[in-house]
């Protein structure tokens, strides 16, 4: 990991990892969630209600600012 | 900490990017990226070339070999680049008014070489970084800085134009449909040859607001709406296609490659000499 001690003011939700520094507000995530698991508050994402992501990776997908992400299963974690 | 890709493939203290909220491009930039994991493919044997324009910020948050050279003319530079080292696979980030306005002559000689590149054209119909201005993928009438009223030239159609130019693989998706650009691009760099993928971008910031296409959301939403699959498309009336735009992959007609062409001739001459 080259970018560990990159200071990205990153939230993590378990299931979602949020970074509001890098997060413009264009509600593309949010728009496109399937099951509202997110949503806009003060011009950055937050969690709507974390119990309702599937971790389906639809937000990372089209985050155009790479701003949020799939937290990895705990089955899938590498050492 | 970002996320794995972004800390393998980007430039992560470069970022966030300069691009708009909601600009397309950043969607796409990831989605190359993902192809190129995919693949498998060693980034120091990639390279990544650009122009001038929007998009051409890209491979500044991309950490591959990069260059960004002058407009319109990344398709001149990333020939030479391939001709020097025919084991680099090289892909070419372009926008459409550098594409397909300055660097026209460059873009349909390139097809026709059959060179192995890989070029993206990321197309958000305007000049964005200047202003506004309309570009050759402005549609008709509509609006852009410099034409105030509605542009009234016809537009191109860029994988028509590469498919007759003599690209070997051409393809087209939006930021939209991410996942097609990622194959595509995948696709794109194992054929050998030209291969040219359309990237359909939204600029909510001056072709959107110039056009009342709404915001980042109304502009994703219209690619979701007017994309039609080509395999979709075949079974649909012209009806139902009216103000439709095709996605997926329009040819895959292998030729013989230029740098090994080229290397041909080098062996042929040398073996006469010896």
């Amino acid at each position: 990991m080259k970018n560990e001690g990159l200071k990205a003011n990153e939230v993590d939700y378990g299931k979602l990892i949020i970074n509001a520094d890098w997060c413009k507000g264009c509600g593309i995530c949010t728009a496109f969630c399937p099951t509202k698991a997110i949503v806009l508050k003060n011009e950055k994402v937050t969690i709507a209600d974390i119990d309702k992501c599937t971790q389906c990776g639809l937000c990372e997908l089209r985050c155009p600012d790479y701003a949020i992400y799939v937290g990895r299963k705990k089955n899938e974690q590498k050492d | 900490m970002p996320s794995q890709l972004v800390d393998q493939y980007f430039r992560a203290d470069k970022l966030p990017q300069i691009w708009c909220p909601g600009c397309g491009h950043g969607i796409i930039t990831r989605a190359i990226t993902v192809a190129i994991e995919q693949l498998g493919l060693d980034p120091d044997k990639v390279c990544v070339v650009s122009g001038i324009g929007c998009s051409s910020r890209a491979p500044g948050y991309l950490d591959f070999n990069t260059l960004h050279t002058t407009h319109g003319r990344a398709l001149a530079f990333a020939t030479g680049i391939k001709l020097a080292n025919p084991e680099l696979k090289v892909i070419v980030i372009m926008g459409d008014g550098d594409a397909t306005a300055i660097g026209g002559n460059h873009f349909i000689h390139t097809c026709r070489r059959n060179i192995d590149l890989t070029a993206i054209i990321f197309n958000n119909n305007i000049y964005g970084m200047t202003g506004g201005q309309y570009s050759p993928l402005t549609p008709k009438f509509d609006k852009g800085t410099t034409a105030p009223y509605g542009n009234i030239d016809r537009t191109f159609d860029i994988c028509d134009l590469a498919a007759a130019a003599g690209a070997t693989y051409v393809g087209r998706g939006t930021s939209y449909h991410a996942n097609v650009v990622t194959s595509l691009v995948k696709k794109g760099i194992m054929n050998e040859g030209f291969s040219l993928i359309e990237a359909i971008s939204g600029c909510p910031t001056y072709y959107g607001r110039k056009n009342k296409k709404g915001g980042p959301v109304d502009m994703m939403q219209w690619q979701k709406d007017n994309a039609v699959t080509v395999t979709a498309a075949e079974k649909m009336t012209p009806e139902q296609l009216e103000g439709k735009f095709l996605i997926g992959e329009f040819k895959n007609k292998p030729e013989p490659e230029y740098t090994k062409e080229y290397q041909n001739i080098i062996n042929n001459l040398q073996g006469r000499d010896v």
